[in-house]
């Protein structure tokens, strides 16, 4: 939306009221580790991918949580899947597979 | 031999024409289906292998030493093999000396199909038969033979161990039936056939039997209702047949000549991968076989269950059995019919939906030619005159965290004077065989085409690797025109031979850890032993090569989580050091990782060992 | 007449157990398998808060100490149980008959090779916090001697919180000692950059917090919260460490000359070893399990074996004496209860 030359932004702010949890709570449901993560950054240190499409499975992680499911996608365009995150994990988390069950149940066009 | 019936007829054939008619129509349209499904190329490439006298001898051979002598079985346990071969040669002998037999003495009855089966309910012995003796007494032979086999089968039920197998299948209710059917099918002809055996002629057996039944059983009625018995155990046996295990003796016959014409699987559940799913025999050799099984409870996710899953559209149970496999290959490695465990649970991946795909076009591959195009560089002085190959180095993921290796690598490079430069030092775009292994096939394609640019772009003659996950799909995969790929366990064993390195040889012990796709993927097996020989002793673990036990760490497996690997690496480790070797030797850097973590002795890359064990280039 | 008790470990726990017991009147006798006293706290140099010199701490426990009955270079071959009492059969071949014995095993530095991704024994540049408080001690160390430092990177949590190196708990000293160590080197050098990589800080203790600000404020050191995942090094022999800096959410790079891992506490399985002689039960962490972790830490389930220090779990100096005057209480008031 465009008046007088501004442009209305939505707001970036994270509003924990308006969050749709549904899909988030599935995705846990299925994959219980996503609550283990502490935030180290290892994975994303370590990600081949982050260089082109900043991806960080724990920022993925962290969007989702919050709403931010945009980000979570456009970071996520370049996975390789190739497991170094997987690797050097230190709470063991299966990120593969997070990152798989992420793509099954997020869907880009779905409307909240 | 005189014939006792005109009509050449009775109704006890019926149970058996029944199930006869009903399991080859069954297979008839069953193969069709399975051709048609193939796609156009395959079934073009099946046709024209049946024409190549090549192909179609390997056929032959491949049906007599796998369907009939079960060649591989015996390889593995002799008891198993003699099991197996004895009922189906045997069998299979029956029938064809059954058809000569009819074609001798009764060739107007030729056209009856159930008249070899019955024959001898419907003649009788004369003068002139007495020449066929030597076929009566084949007859008995080979009854004995399978009889034999039903006997060992009979106590393999109770003692698998026996048969050098720890743990077997679990049948289930079709297979159970198929089972006792066909235990059933021998002794009741060998019954039926005593019974006759005064009018018809018989042998040994026979003759022997007959004149026992006789003893105690004078009434010649007792013959009809066993001829009755045994064709209606043949009836059961080939109706329940499509439904049970059974399927695998027809499906088989088809498997070979497709494999033979190098049809590979490409849809998870059409063509021929549903022949393969048919052609398991539920022996479970795979069980055994499978990494996983040092964990009881992941035995029913071996091949064999996978296969009955698949039969039984059990979509859930397919998920969690294809999702959960290290993709070692073993079974595939060990399986007596060829059935592809591994490649079979990709194409189960292959078909998950997604809603969201990666994508890689964004990504500028010119960037990334930029940072490894500098061949001749500063770095690189000390070229040798005699060697002008230009190698480019393609660590890999996995070995950016096991910098040991790399840095070995690109050591022993130095010593040997070769020119080279690393591809992925600032890193760079994954292999993609991680990505086909979870059954993305398009997006490892992408993959594929971005690193095939560059390392065209790189000038190099040859693209080396130390990850043998990454070996594996350049080999398979890459269309790299000239550029050779080779693995450093190769390139290593070259460069010793050529003199280009002299190793100091110790007198350590090494146990050589076959990686999964070093060797059962790409066939690497004696290079790296080579290197090791030349470095100081080689003690074997107790299974290596085609049968190397996983190290448990293998990125096939999506839905194995890191404390469930505990097991199957500390299982693969006991296999490793049962020579008591003073270092565990890999090739991989995963495996590495893996084994390190558990390990009670150390676990070196061969290219560490070999960087310390190497002194300067030779003059 | 003077009750025996048989201590395992000549660390710093051992010998204040000692002391104390001496003090009390009774008979203690330190089983040591190292050639010295002292344990870990000997291969220090300052301890954390007030930088006390580890040295005059050890030499005061050993003073205190001289007249127990001390077997250096000694293990202990077995333990047999009799009926309220152990004979206990150590490796020089002296058999001793006690009711007491005291663990005071401690624990064993993470062997920081095990995390390959660091590349320690790999690259120079890398090394660990006990090799910087020996260089402390000695000034010997090649890997840092006499070379230009600019740059100095602090990885904490080596080996700790790690279910990769199986470790999962949390070491508890590195933080702090991190924050130590980077003090001491930037007086070392003042020039130089020094940056701290940690996962989360958690300084708990007394003056802790105030060392932490100290830090930051007096000395400039960054902190940066990311963990270091991989190591690798340069044409002209400098590490470049990746991470992520969780604050800004951006991957970090940065090289440097010298790399220092925080290696963390984990179970020695010489400890592991000589419970099993009495099959005491080890916990999830591997390390040795106390009656309950609140009011019974120095209590063994089995009667009159205790336990002081590092054994049951990452301690601190003053936390590992403290226990191991706690459980020579114990050991006192069960002695005296006995004669009554």
């Amino acid at each position: 939306m465009s008046i007088f030359g501004f442009k209305i932004s939505p707001s970036s702010a994270i509003n924990l009221d308006k969050i749709d949890r549904s899909r988030f709570d599935k995705l846990c449901s299925i994959e219980p580790d996503a609550f283990r993560c502490m935030a180290c950054g290892s994975c994303s240190a370590t990600c081949p991918a982050a260089e082109f499409s900043g991806m960080s499975v724990r920022k993925v992680l962290h969007c989702l949580q919050r709403g931010k499911e945009e980000e979570a996608f456009r970071m996520m365009s370049n996975c390789m899947l190739c497991g170094k995150c997987t690797m050097v994990c230190p709470r063991g988390i299966n990120t593969r597979h997070l990152i798989l069950s992420i793509c099954r149940i997020y869907d880009k066009e779905e409307k909240k | 031999m005189r014939e006792i019936y005109l009509s050449g007829y009775n109704n006890f054939v019926l149970p058996f024409m029944f199930g006869m008619i009903f399991v080859l129509s069954w297979c008839v349209i069953g193969a069709l289906r399975i051709i048609i499904q193939l796609p156009g190329e395959d079934r073009k490439k099946f046709f024209l292998s049946l024409i190549n006298p090549k192909i179609m001898a390997r056929n032959v051979r491949d049906w007599f030493c796998d369907c009939l002598f079960h060649v591989k079985l015996w390889k593995r346990n002799k008891l198993l093999g003699y099991m197996h071969s004895s009922i189906a040669f045997g069998w299979f002998m029956i029938i064809v000396i059954g058809h000569i037999e009819v074609f001798l003495y009764t060739p107007q009855r030729v056209h009856q199909i159930w008249y070899p089966i019955f024959f001898r309910y419907f003649v009788a012995v004369t003068e002139s038969t007495m020449k066929g003796s030597f076929f009566f007494f084949l007859m008995d032979f080979f009854l004995l033979v399978v009889l034999s086999g039903i006997i060992l089968a009979i106590i393999k039920r109770v003692r698998s161990r026996l048969f050098g197998m720890r743990r077997t299948t679990r049948a289930s209710i079709t297979d159970l039936i198929g089972l006792y059917s066909l235990w059933s099918i021998f002794p009741l002809r060998l019954l039926a056939e005593g019974f006759t055996a005064d009018i018809s002629g018989g042998s040994f057996l026979t003759i022997s039997l007959n004149n026992v039944l006789h003893s105690f059983l004078s009434d010649q009625m007792n013959m009809l209702p066993t001829w009755w018995a045994y064709s209606i155990a043949l009836g059961i046996f080939m109706c329940i047949l499509p439904f049970s295990r059974y399927m695998h003796i027809p499906a088989e016959i088809l498997l070979i000549p497709m494999r033979n014409a190098g049809i590979k699987v490409t849809h998870a559940r059409k063509g021929i991968a549903k022949l393969q799913v048919h052609s398991c025999p539920g022996c479970g050799v795979c069980i055994d076989a499978c990494p996983m099984s040092a964990v009881k409870a992941n035995i029913k996710d071996t091949t064999v269950y996978l296969n009955r899953q698949i039969k039984r559209y059990n979509e859930s149970r397919i998920e969690e059995i294809s999702d959960k496999c290290l993709l070692c290959g073993k079974c595939t490695a060990v399986c007596p019919v060829g059935v592809e465990g591994d490649k079979m649970r990709i194409a189960q991946r292959s078909i998950r939906k997604y809603n969201l795909a990666p994508s890689y076009a964004n990504i500028d591959e010119n960037l990334l030619i930029e940072r490894c195009n500098k061949f001749a560089s500063a770095s690189n002085k000390n070229v040798s005159s005699g060697n002008n190959q230009k190698v480019i180095y393609f660590a890999g993921c996995m070995t950016a965290l096991t910098p040991a290796i790399s840095r070995s690598t690109t050591s022993i490079l130095r010593k040997a004077g070769i020119s080279y430069e690393i591809m992925d030092k600032d890193g760079g775009i994954c292999c993609g065989r991680p990505m086909m292994m979870a059954g993305r096939l398009a997006q490892a394609e992408e993959m594929i085409a971005k690193n095939t640019a560059i390392i065209k772009a790189s000038g190099a003659d040859i693209l080396l690797l130390s990850c043998p996950i990454c070996y594996k799909i350049f080999k398979e995969k890459y269309d790299l025109e000239g550029i050779e790929i080779v693995h450093h366990t190769e390139y290593f064993d070259r460069l010793i031979n050529e003199g280009r390195l002299s190793v100091n040889e110790g007198s350590q012990r090494y146990v050589y850890h076959d990686p999964c796709e070093l060797g059962r993927g790409c066939g690497i097996y004696d290079q790296p032993r080579n290197v090791v020989k030349a470095m100081g002793e080689l003690v074997e673990a107790g299974k290596s090569g085609k049968e190397s036990i996983c190290c448990g760490g293998s990125l096939g497996s999506l839905t194995l989580s890191f404390d469930r690997r505990k097991a199957l690496t500390e299982n693969a480790l006991n296999n490793l050091t049962i020579a008591s070797p003073d270092t565990i030797i890999t090739a991989c850097p995963l495996c590495r990782s893996t084994f390190n973590r558990y390990a009670d002795r150390p676990v070196r890359d061969i290219a560490e060992m070999l960087d310390e064990a190497t002194m300067k280039r030779k003059r | 007449m003077k009750e025996i008790v048989v201590i395992i470990g000549g660390g710093i726990a051992g010998l204040e157990a000692a002391t104390q017991l001496l003090k009390l009147g009774h008979s203690p006798i330190i089983v040591e398998k190292s050639e010295r006293l002292g344990g870990h706290v000997a291969d220090w140099n300052r301890l954390f808060p007030d930088l006390t010199p580890a040295k005059d701490i050890v030499e005061e426990l050993i003073a205190s100490s001289k007249d127990a009955n001390i077997f250096l270079k000694t293990e202990i071959s077995f333990i047999n149980r009799l009926k309220d009492s152990y004979n206990v059969m150590l490796s020089n071949g002296i058999s001793i008959s006690t009711r007491y014995i005291l663990y005071t095993t401690g624990f064993k530095l993470f062997d920081a090779q095990k995390k390959e991704e660091y590349g320690y024994g790999i690259y120079n540049q890398v090394i660990t916090n006990a090799d910087l408080e020996q260089w402390f001690n000695t000034g010997k160390d090649k890997r840092i001697s006499g070379k230009e430092i600019s740059k100095i990177g602090f990885v904490h949590c080596v080996g700790s919180r790690d279910e990769k190196a199986r470790n999962s708990q949390c070491s508890k000293v590195c933080c702090i000692t991190a924050i130590k160590q980077a003090i001491e080197m930037k007086e070392k050098f003042p020039d130089a950059e020094i940056y701290c990589f940690y996962m989360d800080l958690r300084l708990f203790g007394k003056k802790f917090e105030d060392f932490y600000i100290k830090a930051q404020r007096d000395y400039g050191i960054h902190f940066i919260r990311g963990r270091v995942s991989e190591v690798s090094e340069n044409i002209d022999g400098r590490v470049i460490v990746k991470a992520e800096d969780t604050l800004a959410g951006k991957p970090l790079k940065v090289t440097l000359d010298l790399l220092v891992l925080m290696s963390g506490m984990v179970c020695n399985p010489e400890s592991t070893k000589a419970a099993s002689m009495l099959s005491l039960p080890i916990d999830s962490d591997g390390f040795l399990q106390s009656c309950d972790n609140v009011f019974h830490i120095t209590s063994s389930p089995r009667k009159g074996v205790y336990y002081a220090g590092a054994c049951t779990g990452p301690k601190t100096v003053p936390e590992t004496l403290a226990e191991a005057r706690s459980a020579v209480l114990e050991i006192h008031s069960d002695i005296t209860n006995q004669k009554k």
